[in-house]
């Protein structure tokens, strides 16, 4: 059936278009189990619509997208296996705030997973403790800084013990002395061999975190290599310009 | 500079002072409140002599020239004071009360009256012992109400006919609050939809029901829907007319809901979804919690409404309280003590939409999670 077991998605020839906008063309990407990449580019340039089509927030309306062996039709049961294994972090946590954190955490393996809920439970106390707020557990997400909400989202995540993970722009929406700690985890879950796909202008994480790092502008991919080649050795005007922006200060 | 000789302590021996006298406790609760500028101590003074100009007169008739006693004729009272006559209340109180129920059975609204709350008790309050328990009670309480209210199961058969006063208003205001509610989450869901039918019912629904005065669906509710309805059905006149009362309170909820809805922010929608839920637990789980946390006052508000538009049902022949005070001044013994009567009917409908009101209050404040949004 997996074709390429080694592969955790496969993009093939994908477009997309907001109405009559054309935001993402002809986009094709191959993520091994494994691999972290890192997208950046301009504001506007698709970089989130990319990955939020991954798990079917976005509709995309040509080519082939397949994860975790299984591509993406208009079939709920597919969208309903896709999205159990694809975790996603935004930008703005998105927690629920009328559960408190440990609700948030237990609420998709209880009901997506049916696990019990002292099992749930556990599991979500392991994966606080991983990003180092088990002591909030009881606290409501409103009681909590920007960063301990960005940590909590990442665990709920994690409870669902997804095969990929999404990060949509995870720092971005966080006071500059927050970022790190954000950062601290999403290094720390790299290293335990994580597939992730990273939007972020956080260059320093694409550095030291990321296999590939990819370029999109005007919805296309303009330009992707290892970090140090793309870093140092950028082939395309657009990138070259990108970078002086964003790392001249 | 700092002169430190002239402080009385050394730096940090400095001791706890009171604070001055006029600014804590009932002197300073009185000052802050009543004389913090000139106009407010204008207004503390204009607001006294307001109360003292109409709380003795009140008083003096409606408690100490008013006329307790158990007589019969508005004549006898005027005999013993020219007071308020509450004499016609003391008389007429059980027709208020329970309509024309027959007085042997009386004791089944009563206990149907009581089992009400008890059956409310965990709906309201989520922090009671054995509340799963209890909801199955609350749940088969519907089912108990009916046979206690109108007999059947070897209780004698009572007509709704002989439904009347606040029994008939407490059972037209629960039914409709409790039915109208999942009936407007399910049409503002409706509304919500991404399916056109649905989506399109819904809004006619809403838009038909709210564009009609509840007075026109109780004339249709008693006369017209007979020609409609096949020859030979009949079904009883309090059932037609709590079901309209039902399908008008449920629009103006589910347009309060919509409101809810359109304030959570698209992003737990999404987080919802790529957690894996489907809709329906997105909607129970995520949404809507929150959605109806932010129309309960709108809810409530709308509950308070429909409480009093009971009074309505008085157009189409139903003896709730205000059909009680009619016949009541239409009796020659009791003429031209409306006063008395409206200012009873009113105490009553005050006492049940004001607990609904700091119902509503408690909850919202049980529910705050301390969210902002931002």
């Amino acid at each position: 059936m997996k074709e390429n077991s080694n592969l955790a998605i496969e993009i093939n020839n994908m477009h997309k278009w907001f109405g009559e906008f054309h935001v993402l063309k002809n986009i094709n990407l191959q993520v091994e189990r494994g691999e972290r990449i890192v997208i950046c580019g301009p504001s506007g340039s698709g970089k989130s619509t990319l990955i939020r089509c991954i798990n079917r927030l976005e509709e995309h309306q040509r080519g082939n997208i397949t994860v975790d062996g299984i591509t993406l039709t208009n079939n709920l049961k597919n969208i309903a296996e896709i999205r159990r294994e694809v975790g996603m972090v935004f930008q703005h946590f998105n927690l629920f705030p009328h559960l408190t954190v440990l609700e948030n955490c237990t609420l998709g393996p209880i009901w997506v997973r049916k696990m019990p809920k002292d099992d749930a439970e556990a599991t979500a106390m392991k994966y606080l403790e991983r990003v180092r707020i088990p002591e909030q557990a009881r606290k409501y997400p409103g009681q909590l800084s920007g960063g301990q909400q960005q940590r909590v989202a990442i665990a709920r995540s994690l409870c669902m013990n997804p095969k990929i993970m999404l990060f949509d722009e995870p720092t971005s929406a966080l006071d500059p002395e927050m970022i790190k700690e954000v950062l601290d985890v999403m290094i720390q879950l790299a290293k335990s061999g994580m597939t992730m796909l990273v939007v972020t202008h956080e260059m320093g994480f694409a550095k030291t975190v990321a296999n590939r790092v990819i370029f999109m502008d005007e919805g296309e991919i303009i330009e992707e290599n290892v970090p140090k080649k793309f870093f140092e050795s950028p082939k395309n005007d657009r990138t070259k310009l990108f970078l002086s922006q964003i790392l001249s200060h | 500079m700092t002169q430190l000789s002239k402080q009385s302590y050394e730096p940090g021996k400095h001791p706890d002072l009171p604070p001055p006298r006029m600014e804590v406790g009932y002197m300073g609760w009185l000052r802050s409140n009543f004389f913090s500028s000139p106009f407010n101590v204008f207004l503390t003074f204009a607001a006294l002599y307001f109360l003292y100009v109409t709380i003795p007169p009140i008083l003096d008739w409606a408690v100490f020239r008013a006329v307790f006693d158990d007589v019969r004729h508005r004549n006898e009272c005027r005999e013993i004071a020219d007071g308020a006559c509450w004499a016609v209340v003391r008389v007429r109180f059980e027709q208020f009360m329970y309509g024309f129920y027959p007085q042997e059975l009386r004791w089944r609204p009563n206990l149907a009256f009581v089992l009400l709350f008890v059956a409310l008790v965990p709906v309201l309050y989520d922090r009671v012992r054995y509340r799963k328990l209890w909801l199955w009670f609350s749940l088969i309480y519907p089912v108990l109400a009916f046979f206690m209210l109108w007999g059947g199961l070897g209780l004698e058969p009572v007509e709704s006919a002989k439904m009347g006063g606040f029994l008939l208003t407490v059972l037209i205001g629960v039914t409709g609050i409790v039915v109208s509610l999942p009936l407007g989450i399910a049409l503002s869901l409706g509304r919500h939809s991404t399916m056109p039918i649905v989506r399109v019912l819904s809004i006619w629904y809403i838009e038909f029901f709210r564009g009609v005065p509840l007075i026109t669906l109780l004339f249709v509710a008693s006369t017209l829907l007979n020609y409609f309805l096949p020859p030979g059905t009949y079904f009883d006149l309090l059932l037609r007319v709590i079901i309209m009362v039902i399908l008008f309170s449920a629009a103006y909820i589910a347009e309060v809901i919509r409101g809810g809805l359109a304030a959570i922010p698209k992003g737990q929608f999404e987080a919802a979804d790529a957690l894996g839920l489907n809709y329906a637990q997105s909607m129970r789980l995520i949404v809507l919690p929150q959605a109806l946390k932010v129309s309960i006052p709108g809810i409530v508000n709308t509950f308070i409404g429909l409480f009093k538009d009971t009074t309505l049902v008085v157009i189409v022949g139903l003896l709730d309280p205000l059909g009680i005070s009619r016949s009541t001044l239409a009796d020659s013994s009791w003429q031209g003590l409306s006063t008395e009567l409206y200012i009873f009917i009113a105490i009553g409908f005050f006492i049940s939409c004001f607990s609904m009101s700091r119902y509503s209050l408690y909850l919202e404040r049980r529910l705050d999670t301390g969210y902002r949004d931002k």
